[in-house]
């Protein structure tokens, strides 16, 4: 199954502003952790490991 | 209780007085893996000949954990009843982070084995219990007996070796060390391991006492008791219990074994000073290899060979791995009726089941061990989920415990139940008044099941009455089954319908380590 790289969110500007409100008022640090823990409940949701690869290389590059 | 060690009799070597005539197979070392290998041996009908240097079984409880494919062997070897008896059985682990339980396992709730899933016993009584057994099978124990040189020829080996009453050679056509993990012959033939060395330590202490504790795995996270570290907690007989604990890469492992430093922390995990510290050690966790296993006539078995950390109990069971598949093909070899090719066929199928142990054993290390940054991150990120969600809870690595390993055959294959394919160890059941691990045995097996057997030499004929139990491990949804099963209970291939040709043809390619 091949990635979803185009705009798949209905509203993105809304998404974008919830990620943000969901970090406000944590250190750096507490934020890291979020975000750590966001990415595996997301990977546990799409499950699919051909996906997931092509993720892992789109978020590495240019890293 | 204690355990009460009692020397074993040391005996000038004939060697000392004149030249002993060329032996077939030496061991050195006589550990749960020396002894167990010359047992194997013996029942192939080749007579050993092991030295170790010291005279009593292993000082602490060391190999504790056995698992169920470890229990089968031992039972072929004639010693897994006793120890099934003795131990504790435990098959239900519980992983902790602080001080709340995020995750626990059941690791065979499957009924129809003769084994269970793990037994605790202390190393100490494996020893004992294969060196009684080798003494009823008449196999030469050497004590005080320490090898201080090999040198190889074309076709044999010459261990020089140290006693009390001097120093003499032996010849032998095969050596195999079993001489644990710092190997004085693998040092002796200039070998290394590759591999990882973790900068982690860990104390493991047993300690006597009256204890509540269930027979189970307990494992700590960042516990209150052990702050920011890790912990284990297993049950042994005779009231022993085996505590693992963290200790971080900047401590001094001597100073950490003192009993005024032991003791506290002990007090700290059971929660009150009742108690007797037996033995103290600290390791350093490493993953690494020798590569390749067979070195002409020096064969290297167990923790002399690789040696991984302890949480999966991937060492004592990686080591009977290895007796389970050299005895029968160097028996064969010795013998004349295989050639010492068909050696090649250990040094991949063990390799192959030493990296299966290396990677779990790593990844168990990472996780108990993050380093700074992203691996700490995602570590804390899973112990904070897994309170929380399911999906977190398998992440959850303190250990992922010791299974036979599924051994990459091209072999006769079809659509039968995945857990009895070719390269797997052939699942037990029971049949009539009998396990089918018993009645495999140590052979060749032709396991016909709803089928008639094609009549081949060199093969025992199997046709238990098919129940339900083997249906399912088995047939799955066909009518019948022919499987060819190694002596080390490995499937060598498997057919629907197989003719006396297909048989043979396996056969021989399986003597062959094709």
């Amino acid at each position: 199954m091949p990635l979803i790289t185009k705009p798949n969110i209905a509203d993105t500007d809304e998404f974008y502003a919830k990620l943000l409100a969901t970090h406000r008022g944590l250190s750096e640090a507490q934020s890291h952790a979020l975000n750590a823990r966001l990415v595996l409940i997301l990977a546990n949701h799409i499950g699919a490991v051909d996906v997931l690869d092509q993720a892992l290389e789109l978020a590495r590059d240019g890293a | 209780m204690a355990y009460a060690y009692t020397p074993f009799p040391y005996v000038a070597a004939p060697g000392l007085s004149a030249p002993e005539p060329r032996h077939k197979v030496v061991i050195v070392g006589a550990g749960p893996i020396g002894l167990a290998m010359a047992i194997e041996l013996a029942s192939h009908g080749v007579q050993a000949t092991v030295l170790d240097d010291n005279n009593v079984v292993s000082v602490g409880s060391r190999a504790i954990c056995w698992s169920k494919r470890s229990l089968e062997i031992l039972d072929r070897l004639g010693v897994g009843e006793r120890s099934v008896t003795k131990g504790v059985t435990w098959k239900v682990g519980r992983t902790f982070h602080r001080d709340k339980e995020v995750f626990n396992f059941d690791l065979l709730p499957e009924d129809g084995h003769k084994m269970p899933a793990f037994v605790n016993l202390q190393q100490y009584f494996v020893e004992e219990y294969l060196v009684e057994r080798a003494i009823e099978l008449g196999i030469n124990l050497r004590w005080k007996n320490r090898v201080v040189s090999v040198e190889q020829a074309a076709d044999s080996a010459t261990v020089t070796i140290e006693t009390p009453d001097g120093r003499y050679s032996l010849e032998a056509d095969w050596v195999i060390a079993c001489d644990g993990a710092r190997s004085p012959v693998r040092g002796m033939l200039g070998l290394d391991f590759d591999g990882e060395l973790f900068e982690e330590r860990f104390l493991i202490a047993d300690i006597e006492m009256q204890g509540d504790f269930a027979s189970e795995r307990l494992f700590w996270f960042e516990p209150t008791f052990h702050a920011g570290q890790s912990a284990l907690l297993h049950k042994q007989p005779d009231n022993i219990y085996r505590i693992d604990l963290q200790l971080g890469w900047d401590t001094d492992p001597e100073e950490e074994k003192k009993p005024e430093k032991v003791i506290p922390r002990i007090q700290k995990v059971v929660g009150h000073n009742d108690f007797k510290l037996d033995w103290v050690s600290v390791y350093t966790f490493q993953c690494r290899r020798l590569r390749s296993f067979v070195h002409n006539r020096v064969l290297f078995v167990g923790d002399s060979a690789h040696i991984v950390s302890p949480f999966g109990a991937r060492g004592g069971n990686g080591g009977l791995g290895d007796v389970d598949a050299l005895g029968w093909r160097l028996a064969a070899v010795v013998k004349g009726t295989a050639d010492k090719a068909c050696l090649a066929a250990y040094d991949r199928e063990r390799t192959y089941g030493a990296d299966e142990n290396l990677l779990n054993s790593s990844r168990s290390t990472r996780f108990m061990s993050p380093d700074a940054g992203a691996e700490r991150l995602f570590r804390d990120a899973v112990l904070h989920l897994a309170a929380r969600a399911d999906f977190a809870r398998p992440m959850v690595n303190s250990g992922r415990l010791s299974k036979p390993c599924v051994y990459p055959l091209s072999a006769p294959d079809a659509d039968l139940p995945q857990g009895a394919k070719p390269g797997a160890v052939a699942p037990d059941a029971p049949i009539e008044n009998d396990w089918l691990t018993e009645a495999l045995g140590g052979d060749f097996v032709l396991l016909a099941l709803g089928a008639t057997p094609p009549d081949v030499t060199g093969v025992r004929i199997l046709t238990p009455t098919v129940t339900d139990t083997l249906r399912k491990r088995y047939l799955g949804d066909q009518p019948h089954a022919l499987y060819l099963i190694r002596p080390d209970q490995v499937v060598a291939a498997r057919w629907i319908s197989g003719t006396k040709a297909d048989v043979e043809a396996a056969l021989a390619a399986a003597w062959e380590g094709r």
